[in-house]
């Protein structure tokens, strides 16, 4: 198998007092789909911004396409990790005015070199990555017209603009309704078969079960498991995960969990 | 995001805009000069008018293109650093400690020379006092930086109060002065001219990297930007170009807040966004420009008596800044 773009080994990574998963070791391969999950407060957001360099593990080896983590998050090597690995945030703020338009291709950034603008090239990027979310129509829009839901792809867009190997995703699905949901999901399944690895933390385990090959559960006290989707995704796991029973349910061949 | 040829035009467009108001100010005044008096005297030519020119005028001009580009680029930049909109370069309190450093000397009837040393270490005191603070945790966040700016801007403003009140009331006309901003005591303005320049030469490699630090940190961090580093590095910039534009005129109000949003509004009306690369070098010709303009009004509207050019700036620009966000009513600057 080709080497890892991702790798933690004895990984532990906490929040203030609260443990988000101890001596966690775990591989992520180019082509790979996964989904963190658990509930809230247990630290699912607090890993994902570790791996993206955001927050520091307190022990542990953390490897991102041939970083190591936290080092090369500051410093020189930051944007040649941002060509490797991109991240989705929870929540998009935009105090100035700015175009939908300009506002994707600043996901341009870790490939232009200091002094150069961006390319013709860089905005056919952009607008395939506008047009890919369904905000082609939206180009010229001031981004803060945007409702809640294109905003969120608007996001969506400026990560595809950005060309990464190593998808991060901060709950992708916020704000989306159903359709702009399966949208998503299937534009990053595309890109898992194209050769990127995602790894996305995500609410509904029935998304999880549907697009994710592997999962990787926070029980919220250090705790963890990663597995195949297919077998780490049981009633009884989510039972224990959410703390609460669930309940298991097939249509037409894909499972999906509601409360018990 | 204009392409760069655009961005040029439009540059160079302003560049226009600043030898033109550099010109007006040059030829206006009590004394009458034709514009072949003025290129004359430009070209080291001699009599009555090239001296008036020389000696007064020039400099004069000079030293307020000099502050109203620097208070703008600073304002510019202390809004992307703070991610506010309504942040201006005196916001962390540094036309308040060039305030009581000034009006101390004044107070203390010292020379001129000693009254701008006293402003420039009075406002790098603030500043280092505000980072400091600020930084105690090493967090540094936006809220906490903005805070204590603010109360250290209103602790100066309390100590300028206290001295006003016991200075002798033929001191208090030249501290109003200097309060409200005032170029005409600006003898050397060459300096403050070579840090502006400076200044933008500076900033623009990093314009792409402030648009991003504009957008979040977070976001900047994980598209490569060295958040701590630039943000560490903008804070120093804006604050020496505040520091040496007080110095050299006062704390001349209201350019620093609205130039920034006039090259907003202006690149809005383009089609454009908030992009720093345009951003700053726009804003550093517009508020140069604008401020030699308001202080050839604002010595030759009453003549022969001089107003302060700060007051003019802000009886100028309140309405006509009122006037444009009126017009763009929906999608705001």
């Amino acid at each position: 198998m080709s080497s890892p773009l991702l790798r933690a080994a004895a990984l532990s990574v906490s929040i203030g007092r609260h443990a988000v998963c101890r001596d966690l070791d775990w591989t992520v391969y180019a082509g790979e789909t996964w989904a963190i999950l658990g509930r809230n407060g247990s630290g699912k957001s607090t890993l994902l911004n570790t791996l993206a360099g955001l927050h520091r593990q307190d022990r542990g080896e953390l490897g991102i396409g041939g970083h190591a983590l936290p080092a090369a998050a500051a410093g020189r090597n930051a944007r040649a990790l941002a060509r490797v690995r991109g991240y989705l945030a929870q929540h998009q703020t935009d105090p100035f005015a700015s175009t939908a338009m300009e506002t994707a291709l600043v996901g341009r950034h870790p490939h232009l070199g200091r002094w150069d603008w961006e390319s013709p090239a860089d905005r056919d990027i952009a607008v395939a990555a506008l047009a890919e979310v369904d905000l082609a129509d939206c180009a010229e829009r001031d981004v803060q017209t945007l409702s809640g839901g294109e905003r969120q792809r608007l996001a969506v867009a400026q990560l595809l603009a950005q060309q990464p190997a190593l998808f991060l995703l901060d709950e992708p699905l916020t704000h989306l309704d159903l359709s702009h949901q399966v949208a998503v999901m299937d534009l990053f399944a595309r890109r898992a078969r194209d050769g990127a690895a995602i790894v996305a933390v995500l609410h509904d385990p029935g998304f999880a079960a549907r697009y994710c090959s592997k999962v990787l559960l926070l029980f919220g006290d250090g705790e963890w498991l990663a597995g195949p989707a297919d077998t780490a995704i049981t009633t009884s796991n989510l039972t224990r995960l959410y703390g609460h029973p669930l309940r298991e349910i097939g249509v037409d061949g894909h499972r999906w969990f509601v409360p018990g | 995001m204009p392409s760069r040829r655009r961005a040029l035009l439009v540059i160079l467009a302003l560049c226009g805009l600043a030898l033109a108001s550099l010109l007006v100010a040059l030829a206006a005044g009590s004394m009458a000069v034709t514009p072949g008096d003025v290129l004359r005297a430009l070209t080291g030519g001699e009599g009555l008018a090239a001296e008036v020119i020389q000696g007064l005028r020039l400099p004069r001009a000079i030293a307020a293109f000099a502050c109203g580009g620097l208070l703008a680029l600073a304002g510019a930049l202390m809004q992307v650093l703070l991610r506010n909109p309504l942040a201006d370069p005196y916001v962390l309190g540094i036309s308040g400690g060039a305030a009581v450093g000034a009006l101390s000397a004044m107070l203390a009837g010292l020379a001129l020379a000693l009254v701008n040393l006293f402003a420039f270490a009075g406002a790098f005191a603030a500043m280092l006092l505000v980072f400091g603070l600020a930084h105690g945790d090493s967090s540094w966040t936006r809220s906490r930086l903005l805070l204590t700016g603010v109360i250290v801007a209103s602790g100066c403003g309390a100590v300028v109060a206290l001295i006003m009140s016991i200075a002798p009331e033929t001191q208090l006309r030249g501290m109003l002065f200097w309060l409200m901003g005032d170029a005409s005591h600006a003898s050397n303005p060459w300096p403050a001219l070579a840090v502006l320049a400076a200044g933008v030469a500076v900033s623009l490699p990093f314009a792409r990297e402030l648009n991003l630090l504009s957008r979040g940190d977070t976001l900047a961090q994980t598209l490569g930007v060295s958040v701590q580093r630039v943000r560490l590095g903008v804070y120093f910039l804006a604050a020496t170009f505040t520091s040496v534009a007080v110095t050299t005129a006062g704390s001349i109000g209201f350019i620093g807040l609205v130039v920034p949003h006039l090259a907003r509004l202006g690149m809005l009306k383009l089609g454009w966004g908030n992009d720093q690369r345009l951003l700053l070098p726009a804003s550093a010709l517009t508020g140069g420009s604008l401020l030699v303009l308001a202080d050839t009004l604002a010595r030759t509207i009453v003549a022969p008596l001089q107003l302060p050019v700060g007051a003019l700036t802000a009886i100028l620009g309140v309405p006509l800044f009122l006037f444009l966000l009126g017009r763009q009513r929906g999608s705001g600057p």
